[in-house]
């Protein structure tokens, strides 16, 4: 019976096309000409944006006018022409002609003309030359460099530790390494420029929580761990990191670390500590704030600083374990794509290591007379026992006008430029 | 040669049959006419007499990868990825020993801090022949260096230094352009003294007490030496980009980039928070067309017209070893207004007559180039970086600089070398040492390229840039290449991935003028023999050399196909 059927369907079928009349057939014919058409001509492309001719393109491209490269500088502005040092800046100082007591610079432990770092690099000059002549992985890896790194982590008593040859680019390249768009960075609203562009660079999630005011980081931890309730599959691929300074180079303050380790651990959120003014100040031996706190160095993922300030040569070292430290090797901007520390200055740096594991009354002398200086130019909280190594020097005595002259601008310029990360 | 309706300024590279540089007809470049309609599509090398801007040929290839190789290429990587895969299964499931760090017991619970896939590439391909990079020496980075030995007996997860010192390994992966990094001679000797007097760290900034009259009088030097009004130097060249590009333009401004700048290029203009476009490296059709568009229409979606205009190129890239076609982004430059950073990092010393860089190369005006940008570290044998320009370019970043402002100002010894070297070069010192310098890296350049050229590898760049890659494609051949050298006592530098695209991996020599004839002779005998063992004359247009046979009319070249 269906086959009947069918076969009766296709037949009335093919009748109606005889009977239909010729209009409708045609109509019907060049309307599956147009869709075959359609089906097969090319996609339909929108006008070019705008309706410009060639004449109106070149008429604009006359127009315009960009603005001047640089704005002008008045002539009298106060960063424009530097104080000019003529000879070694250690503690006396030839600034623009004038003698002076140097209490600007960063030379913390007075390691600057010690003549024990020249000779180390002097011995490396007439080794090594001046420069490397290459990133670390394209033979500008010295035995000195080796050196300095086993030194440093001996030193700090982690597991291992990298040299950077320049000391802001040390912690500008460290975060952007492990902090990737999407994960969340919670940072002191007083953090250093070099780490406000390494926050920039890494693209995450900034957090900024009141100067070393722990209930306010809580406050901020509580909010993000509600967030991670809401999206629990986010949340377990979003790392967090809290990056405070060891000693604030804004305010010369130290940060809590005690509370900070507990709420790492509470919170889950690993610690990235700076530590360029307080290495080689803080703690007995000038391990710096763990040391000071006594805080177990494990517990603190990451440590940075620089070798510009105490060990009075020139770069940066991170150290950590190396877990943690392994990657920055083929990932942190600065070393990869950079050339290498000159080894005369890594040699500096591990004479000037020598000096201080030998004598670590060196750093207590050092925070004696810091704190026979009255008048200090920053801020102090006064929970915390603060030393302010930026005020203080090995000679205490004598006048001080010229200096100070040398010191206000210096600072004045430090306050102009300082502006919080634009997130 | 066709011009683009609308006036464009640039025309198409013309095919030139009868190209003669240096009084010699170059092989490989010259081909019949026969010749060429037939092999039109492979056609390697453009050499571009563009209506005058040019005052020579400008000679660069980039041979295309053979389809063969490239196949071969993606099947070892997909052999790679196999076993890397099941190595990770392996380790996983502790069937194999973990050789890498572990997170710490107490923070298993954290986020982890890498992601696997990340480090896949890393684990799995790098960790095989790590063994070719960081090799640590012991001794000045001249011509000829001591290769500290290391062995590994767990397949490279860790190293252990026998002792043995590798020594008079040829060095060719060195940024040694002019043979200044030396431990002897008049640039040690006034480091030397510097050192002694003024010590060796600053512990300040540029802004604060850290000025010294040394880095005054290097700037006067280097402005001098570059031939512009002022100049600034910084302690770190990558910083100098990263730190002064987010000085000079900002959110509302326009930055073009080429393709494969450097990463500090990239970081500098992704710090200053302007608009990036990318155009093609080296292609002045990509770039006309991106300057064009954004006169025409602005910011995207408000229309507003933009700030300034900032042209990103460098001087030499190194790792194709080709050089910017500065007189045609001049030109660009002057008809749109915009403005240009040209970054020398590589060419400084390298390039031009008289050593000043790419701009010398070319014969140009240095007051055409907005913004010079270059480093010590190459031909200097110091570290650093510089910007120069004119008067109230330099006086705004000495103000606004972040380098001036935050960083320690670079050290006095290493400022007396720059000092010296310079002198040097510029011949104030009194002796001809800096313009013999100069030419005998020009000769080493061009006699190291025409060698492995007729020897039938695939070269890339420029025929004057000392930076010469030498393709290898596949990944095995990295390792082996790097390994088999240092066994004959070359040291040679190998890229991969993802320094480089991922099938285009590489062998990258550069050449100095402290290697001398025999050292380069050497090194050539030491490739060839690799090169045949390891397959890697991949070369389609290997020529006869013109010393066998006379040149004449009739003769067409031979080549392999």
């Amino acid at each position: 019976m269906a086959t009947v059927a069918e076969q009766w369907v296709l037949v009335e079928m093919v009748q109606a096309l005889y009977e239909a009349p010729a209009y409708h057939l045609i109509l019907e014919g060049i309307l599956i000409l147009w869709i075959i058409r359609l089906l097969f001509s090319k996609t339909y492309k929108l006008q070019e944006r705008s309706d410009l001719t060639v004449k109106e393109k070149e008429e604009l491209i006359e127009e315009w006018q960009p603005e001047p490269l640089v704005p002008p500088v008045s002539k009298d502005h106060p960063a424009l022409n530097y104080n000019i040092v003529s000879g070694p800046p250690s503690h006396n100082i030839v600034v623009n002609g004038k003698e002076c007591i140097n209490f600007a610079s960063f030379n913390f432990l007075g390691l600057l003309d010690n003549p024990r770092l020249k000779a180390a690099a002097l011995a490396s000059l007439k080794k090594c030359g001046v420069g490397t002549c290459g990133p670390r992985g394209f033979y500008g890896t010295f035995d000195v460099h080796l050196d300095l790194e086993d030194r440093l982590a001996k030193f700090m008593k982690t597991e291992e530790a990298i040299i950077y040859s320049y000391g802001f680019a040390t912690i500008a390249s460290a975060i952007p390494a492990y902090s990737k768009r999407g994960d969340i960075v919670f940072v002191d609203k007083a953090a250093c420029f070099a780490i406000q562009k390494g926050l920039q660079a890494s693209r995450s999630d900034i957090k900024l929580f009141n100067h070393n005011d722990m209930d306010d980081l809580q406050r901020l931890l509580k909010e993000q761990e509600i967030e991670d309730q809401k999206n629990p599959r986010k949340a377990r691929v979003t790392r967090r990191f809290i990056v405070v300074e060891g000693l604030y180079m804004n305010t010369g303050t130290i940060c809590p670390l005690p509370e900070l380790v507990k709420l790492k651990y509470r919170y889950k959120a690993r610690i990235f500590l700076e530590e360029s003014l307080s290495f080689g100040v803080l703690g007995e031996h000038g391990r710096g704030v763990t040391e000071h706190f006594g805080i177990d160095i494990d517990d603190i993922d990451l440590i940075s600083a620089n070798m510009e300030n105490s060990l009075a040569s020139i770069g940066g070292f991170c150290c950590g374990r190396s877990f943690v430290i392994d990657h920055q090797r083929l990932s942190g901007q600065g070393y990869c794509f950079s050339a290498s520390l000159p080894p005369l200055l890594a040699a500096a740096a591990i004479e000037a290591l020598n000096i201080m594991e030998e004598n670590p009354v060196h750093g207590q002398r050092h925070r004696v007379n810091s704190g026979a200086l009255p008048g200090e130019r920053r801020e102090v909280s006064p929970s915390s026992e603060s030393t302010d190594p930026v005020t203080s020097e090995e000679a205490a005595e004598g006048s001080m006008h010229s200096a100070e002259e040398a010191l206000e601008s210096g600072h004045l310029e430090e306050n102009q430029h300082h502006h919080l990360p634009s997130v | 040669m066709r011009t683009e309706p609308g006036g464009c300024c640039c025309r198409r590279p013309v095919r030139a049959n009868d190209c003669v540089a240096n009084g010699e007809v170059r092989n490989g470049y010259v081909r019949s006419s026969a010749a060429t309609a037939a092999a039109a599509a492979s056609q390697i090398h453009h050499v571009t007499q563009n209506g005058g801007l040019y005052k020579r040929p400008f000679n660069e290839g980039f041979e295309e990868t053979p389809m063969l190789v490239a196949v071969l290429t993606y099947v070892g990587y997909g052999v790679l990825t196999l076993f890397g895969y099941l190595r990770d299964f392996l380790r996983h499931w502790r069937i194999e020993k973990c050789h890498h760090a572990t997170e710490r017991e107490e923070q298993k619970d954290f986020v982890s801090l890498y992601q696997d896939f990340e480090n896949f590439y890393t684990r799995n391909l790098y960790m095989r022949i790590r063994d070719n990079w960081n090799r640590p020496i012991c001794s000045v980075p001249g011509a000829r260096v001591d290769i500290m030995e290391r062995q590994s007996h767990d397949y490279n997860w860790s190293f252990k230094y026998t002792g043995n010192v590798i020594k008079d390994v040829i060095n060719m992966g060195s940024y040694n352009y002019l043979g200044f990094a030396r431990n002897t001679g008049p640039c040690q000797e006034a480091a030397a003294k510097v050192l002694e007097e003024y010590g060796v760290g600053v512990c300040s900034t540029r802004q604060e007490i850290g000025n010294l009259d040394k880095h005054e009088e290097l700037e006067k030097l280097v402005a001098s030496f570059l031939g512009v009004e002022a100049a600034m130097t910084y302690g770190m060249g990558f910083a100098t980009n990263s730190m002064n590009i987010p000085a000079l333009v900002s959110k509302g401004c326009l930055i073009l980039s080429d393709e494969l700048n450097h990463a500090s290029l990239v970081l500098g203009a992704r710090l200053s928070g302007a608009t990036i476009r990318v155009f093609k490296h080296n292609n002045m059709q990509s770039l006309e067309k991106l300057l064009k568009d954004a006169i025409v229409y602005g910011q995207p979606r408000t229309r507003r017209p933009w700030k300034k205009i900032l042209i990103l190129v460098e001087g030499i890239y190194s790792m194709e070893g080709s050089i910017v076609r500065l007189p045609e982004v001049i030109a660009l430059k002057k008809k749109y207004k915009a403005y240009l950073y040209l970054d020398e990092a590589h060419s400084i010393g390298a390039l031009g007559p008289t050593g000043r860089g790419v701009v010398d190369y070319f014969g140009l005006d240095p007051e055409d180039v907005d913004i010079m940008m270059g480093t010590f570290t190459k031909s200097f044998g110091a570290s650093g970086g510089y910007i120069g320009g004119k008067k109230e370019l330099i006086d705004y970043l000495r103000t606004h600089s972040h380098s001036a402002v935050y960083a320690t100002s670079p050290s006095p010894p290493v400022v007396e070398q720059i000092v010296t070297s310079m002198k040097c070069i510029m011949g104030q010192d009194g002796t001809t040492l800096g313009k013999e310098c100069i030419q005998q890296l020009a000769e080493n350049v061009r006699y190291f390229r025409r060698r492995l050229k007729n020897m039938g590898f695939i070269i890339y760049g420029n025929e004057d840039s000392p930076v010469v890659p030498l393709m290898l494609y596949m990944p095995a051949k990295i390792g082996a290449f790097g390994r088999e050298m240092l066994k004959r006592n070359i040291g040679v530098v190998v890229v991969g991935f993802p320094a480089t695209p991922i099938i285009e991996s590489r062998a990258r020599f550069c050449l100095s003028a402290a290697h001398t004839k025999e050292m380069l002779d050497t090194a050539l005998k030491e490739i060839d023999e690799v090169g045949d063992l390891l397959h890697l004359k991949y070369s389609r247009h290997r020529s006869v050399p013109l010393l066998d046979r006379p040149f004449d009319e009739t003769t067409y070249e031979e080549t392999e196909d």
